[in-house]
């Protein structure tokens, strides 16, 4: 009889875990499947290329993709830099408990909870207002720079933390200056994690919407220069779906386009981090 | 306590020599280090947080020879060895006072240029700690970065190194494979042969074969003393055993109200047959420690 109960509580636990993790499969697949669904017959590559039409109910996304890469591009461009030396600085130049490096970490993690539509507004104030950089691509990129940053420079910082002090310690007992062994040891080394840390830049930025609105704007034509305002594809999905009667179609084409770039280089970046891992430590 | 029954006398296959039968194998034959300091300490404390680790260290390292520092944990060896090429710097908290002193060159003075320092003094730790690149690009390294890659030799350079370090034979055709493919005591073995490249004249070696097999470490132990004569060596070992086979100078640490001191230096056949301090009697006979 014990027995018995004792099978039920375990089959009830087994079933309760499959259940949990099920939950969260269905609605991703079924997201996935509802974009395929709606999204796959409007897809091809004209759909790509051409230009939107008619408030973007016919046409392609074209400039679209053009804006989206170059707003990404700006922002990548500005973060790596700033997030690579300031998890450099994290990680090698101050100690766990250095007053400074506490107070920059407490502002990384205060600004990563910040919502997206107030780093669109402060974008708004300080790069198109102040700065007089107006509704741009530029605007958008730099805006995006700021609200990627703190996941960027914290997983980099993992990842150069993640290292083992006997590398830092070998390289110093012979005589390699601490420039160098950030350099040539454990620059190399942090590879993986310095992708993964952009990857998940790169999805945030690209996926953002409310930041953009008050930044890069709405126009859909195609961009002349970063100083041209240029309509990112979640601005375009939104716009579509909330205020363009028969959008929809194009909206679905449009997300499972978005999907499927971040899905590309999600793979892509897995690989070359693993492609990289095996070159150093299995032999070639 | 009979020596040659306890020690295994592992050189006896490599020398092709007759069985050496009495203790100790390698003091028998003409002693190669030179009766002058390389290092002399004086005075020596080392403190982390406050707290003293070690006190008021008197020692002196001599040329060319292999000097062992025994004692149990905790009583500051490593800290001892980490002080000689300044890595205790590395240690925010660690404060080293006293004097300390590679033939003329004040090592702790805050003039003294650590890059050149520590490329006069070579350490090797527990763990083999190669970088996470291929064998080639180990040795490389730290050439490059002080200079000295002359293009025509680096090669030749390379293959001294692995050569002296017995591994040329093993790894000669698979100089760009990743070093972290090798066994334990290949890349310690690498490890020595990095450090070698830049033609130190002091070795610190910590506890260099513990984390390897017996096989392997037998293989590590051989290369060291063939490193006598060459280089003055500092090895912080565990192993009273191999203490007793490899070295000339035996140096017993011991931790005193939670702080650690040298107790007794000295040859090694006087502090293995004859130690004037009880600590060191009990300690070679396995009574403490």
């Amino acid at each position: 009889m014990r027995l018995l109960s004792k099978t039920i509580r375990e089959t009830g636990a087994t079933l309760l875990v499959w259940g949990t993790a099920t939950s969260i499969t269905i609605p991703f697949l079924w997201l996935i499947g509802d974009l395929l669904w709606h999204g796959w017959p409007q897809l091809s590559l004209n759909f790509v290329l051409a230009l939107p039409h008619n408030a973007g109910r016919e046409g392609g996304i074209g400039p679209i993709l053009v804006s989206t890469g170059l707003i990404v591009s700006v922002c990548m461009v500005v973060a790596l830099p700033i997030g690579l030396g300031t998890a450099l600085f994290l990680s090698e130049y101050t100690r766990n408990n250095h007053m400074y490096g506490r107070l920059i970490r407490g502002s990384l993690d205060v600004l990563a909870g910040v919502p997206s539509i107030v780093f669109g507004l402060f974008g708004n104030a300080f790069f198109c207002q102040t700065l007089g950089l107006g509704f741009s691509i530029l605007s958008g990129g730099l805006t995006l720079a700021c609200m990627v940053l703190p996941i960027l420079i914290r997983t980099v910082e993992e990842s150069f933390r993640a290292i083992s002090q006997d590398q830092r310690l070998s390289a110093a007992a012979l005589g390699i200056s601490k420039r160098a062994t950030i350099l040539l040891i454990l620059f190399p080394a942090a590879i993986p994690g310095l992708l993964v840390g952009c990857i998940l830049g790169l999805g945030r930025a690209m996926a953002e919407t409310a930041a953009l609105i008050f930044t890069s704007g709405y126009v859909d034509r195609m961009p002349e220069s970063l100083m041209d305002s240029g309509r990112a594809l979640s601005i375009h999905i939104y716009d579509l779906a909330m205020n363009v009667a028969g959008g929809n179609p194009n909206a679905y084409t449009t997300a499972l386009v978005l999907v499927g770039l971040l899905l590309t280089i999600n793979l892509f970046a897995s690989w070359i981090a693993d492609k990289w891992t095996t070159l150093n430590q299995l032999p070639t | 306590m009979d020596y040659a029954e306890s020690t295994p006398d592992i050189r006896q296959a490599q020398d092709h020599s007759p069985a050496i039968q009495s203790w100790p194998p390698y003091q028998s034959t003409q002693l190669c280090c030179e009766p002058t300091a390389h290092i002399r300490a004086k005075n020596l404390s080392i403190a982390y947080h406050k707290h003293s680790v070690l006190q008021n260290v008197d020692l002196e390292i001599n040329k060319g020879c292999i000097t062992a520092l025994v004692g149990p944990s905790g009583c500051g060896k490593t800290s001892f060895l980490m002080s000689i090429n300044r890595l205790t710097d590395l240690i925010p908290t660690c404060r080293v006072s006293g004097q300390l002193h590679m033939n003329e060159v004040d090592i702790l003075a805050p003039t003294t240029n650590l890059l050149l320092l520590r490329r006069q003094i070579g350490m090797i730790f527990q763990k083999p700690t190669v970088f996470p690149f291929t064998i080639k690009k180990n040795l490389e390294i730290p050439l490059r970065e002080h200079g000295i890659h002359p293009k025509t030799s680096l090669a030749s350079t390379i293959e001294t190194a692995l050569q002296q370090v017995g591994l040329w034979d093993e790894v000669k055709d698979r100089l760009n494979h990743p070093a972290q493919a090798l066994s334990g005591g290949q890349q310690q073995r690498l490890c020595l042969a990095r450090a070698l490249v830049l033609a130190p004249q002091i070795l610190l070696l910590d506890e260099p074969c513990s984390a390897l097999d017996p096989i392997s470490s037998g293989v590590v132990e051989d290369l060291i003393v063939s490193l006598r004569g060459q280089y003055s060596v500092v090895i912080v070992t565990h192993n009273l055993a191999q203490a007793r086979r490899i070295s000339d100078h035996v140096a017993l640490f011991w931790s005193v109200d939670g702080v650690g001191q040298l107790i007794e230096t000295g040859s090694a056949q006087h502090m293995f047959e004859s130690p004037q301090h009880e600590l060191t009697a009990a300690y070679i006979s396995g009574a403490r420690g």
